[in-house]
């Protein structure tokens, strides 16, 4: 089986350094992507049926074919790369940047020079200490080796990119709220239209993407589209890097073919359920995600088959739950953690959020109701799709209507019992 | 005041961005990095620095988890409580901080060394529980392993 993006981690947890990344057979795809059109390398990476690794799951060549180019189009234009890796659960932008910081940059420049960008920023999370320090240090040798800055390898083409830390909020990876975070302002998210790719950071056209995204750019153009889709095992194309956490043997990550089984992830790569633990069910991507159970074990992971299970596949690492955790507790902690990073731009988030919270901490403490498992259900209407800002507060209800869904009696014993179960 | 190198490393950012106030968190770090925390009078002066209001750099100051607008201690321990840390025994974890500490969750030990604060997701799931002491990450951790750790911070 064939890895792409993780192929060069270095073992010992170092980072490849420009020469080592070179003699991989770095940076060939973007000498490649120089000899092509900007509209030609848009085209590649349609063909390719890339789709945007953060969550949404969006086509990356159609977004970026939204953005203007040629003589009349604004400039500057730019392009974010979204490192604010901060979903809860989630892991795998951090190994990528940490192991290989030069395959971001080299898929950065290839997805700048598609839209004609004239500055990229790397919008970082601020606790990533490391991903910073070798991301610095990785920029400063793309500049030393003219692979950024002023007419890069003799091309004409120039591109300015900068490394920018957060401040630290769940929102800064929602695309509009990094915008308004990178422009220095409390990251509320901005309405659209306009869209980001006509207006976006300070005015201009920009792309927003998220960093596994970005690093699959150039081994696309270097390979071309047909042996990118030749990578998965499903409608989806390209490799995905999975991920488990919680109580399995071996916690981790893997990059596997795309449309890999939750079972295959769960019990091959993971090894299972630790000792004397039963399996109850999992966030397939990320802390914003409906649980799947046992029924929906032999789902393929991928954009298409996850979301016709009634869940996302989101950021593709999986949160495990087992029998001897509180379901009703671990959502509460969920929707504590959503509730607290609401921006408090709009009621359904800020309000019904933290009204969630509250009830399941009641719930917890043994002082739940029945008709608060109502309430809770009004809530994950009143903050589905199409009565918020943004996309938060409909994954914030996500794993709590599914919650409700697949752990009801679980609840209910809470209320009847008039205690927690599991304390 | 900020003094002349907090000045320098703020200006030297300037290029970056076609708007001085985009640099606004950046500046706020660069003085934290040296006072340990923003206090009103420091925010003024970059609020000067970068041509904006200092009521609305505040705005922004009080919207990220990582600017302090409080005195904080030599340390400052910034423990995961997000949903696999949690799973994987924050509870305990936090517990023993705080009666190993002495204090509760967002206050500083009397003698200023240590401030406990809890953060959101640290992105290293697989070896939870985890916490950050000021720059480090402290993973797989049991409450067995926290006083040796704290050693290390003076």
């Amino acid at each position: 089986m064939e890895k792409v993006l993780t192929k060069d981690v270095p073992a010992d947890g170092s980072a490849l350094d420009v020469r080592g990344y070179e003699q991989a057979g770095g940076y060939q795809g973007l000498r490649k992507a120089l000899k092509l059109t900007p509209k030609e390398v848009v085209e590649v990476v349609k063909q390719s049926g890339l789709r945007g690794r953060g969550g949404a799951g969006f086509p990356t060549g159609m977004k970026w074919s939204f953005v203007p180019v040629g003589k009349d189009a604004p400039h500057p234009k730019y392009l974010c790369a979204n490192a604010d890796e901060m979903e809860p659960g989630t892991f795998k932008d951090r190994l990528l940047m940490e192991s290989t910081p030069h395959q971001l940059i080299e898929g950065m420049i290839c997805a700048a020079y598609a839209i004609e960008a004239d500055v990229a920023y790397i919008f970082l999370r601020g606790e990533y200490i490391l991903s910073a320090e070798r991301l610095r240090k990785a920029l400063a040798e793309a500049y030393a080796n003219h692979y950024l800055g002023k007419n890069i390898l003799g091309s004409g083409y120039s591109l300015e990119m900068h490394l920018h830390l957060s401040g630290g909020r769940y929102m800064c990876g929602e695309e509009t709220g990094l915008l308004n975070a990178l422009e220095g302002k409390r990251a509320n998210p901005r309405t659209k239209p306009p869209f980001p790719q006509v207006s976006g950071l300070f005015g201009k056209p920009t792309i927003v993407q998220n960093i596994e995204t970005l690093c699959n750019v150039h081994h696309i153009i270097n390979h071309g589209p047909d042996w990118f889709k030749g990578l998965s095992k499903s409608a989806d194309s390209g490799t995905k890097i999975y991920g488990a956490s919680g109580k399995v043997k071996h916690p981790g990550l893997w990059e596997l073919p795309m449309g890999t089984t939750i079972r295959e992830i769960l019990e091959e790569h993971a090894g299972g359920m630790k000792e004397g633990l039963r399996f109850r069910g999992l966030l397939p991507g990320g802390a914003s995600t409906d649980f799947l159970v046992e029924e929906h074990l032999d789902v393929k992971m991928d954009f298409t088959e996850v979301q016709k299970a009634g869940s996302r596949m989101g950021t593709g690492t999986m949160i495990v739950l087992d029998d001897r955790t509180c379901p009703v507790g671990m959502v509460k902690n969920l929707e504590h953690f959503f509730a607290q990073e609401s921006c408090g731009w709009c009621t359904p988030c800020w309000s019904g959020l933290s009204w969630a919270e509250k009830m399941l901490q009641s719930i917890e403490d043994g002082q739940g109701q029945e008709t608060d498992l109502e309430r809770l259900a009004f809530i994950c209407k009143f903050a589905a799709p199409g009565n918020t800002f943004c996309a938060l507060a409909p994954g914030a209800v996500e794993p709590l209507q599914s919650a409700l869904k697949y752990f009801r009696e679980d609840f209910e014993r809470h209320i009847h019992e008039k205690r927690c179960p599991w304390r | 005041m900020l003094s002349p190198e907090e000045r320098q490393e703020i200006e030297a950012e300037f290029g970056h961005y076609p708007d001085k106030r985009a640099l606004s968190i950046d500046a706020m770090k660069v003085v934290q990095k040296r006072r340990g925390w923003v206090s009103d009078e420091a925010l003024k002066d970059i609020a000067e620095l970068l041509e904006m209001p200092a009521g609305e750099l505040d705005s922004v100051a009080t919207f990220y988890n990582l600017i302090f607008r409080k005195p904080v201690g030599r340390h400052v321990i910034m423990v995961c409580d997000s949903v696999s840390c949690w799973i994987m025994g924050y509870d305990r974890l936090r517990d023993h901080l705080m009666s190993r500490l002495g204090i509760r969750m967002g206050e500083t030990t009397p003698d200023g060394r240590f401030t406990l604060l809890p953060i959101v997701c640290l992105g290293t799931c697989d070896h939870a529980p985890a916490l950050m002491v000021d720059d480090d990450l402290h993973r797989d951790l049991d409450p067995d392993k926290i006083d040796s750790i704290l050693e290390g911070y003076k």
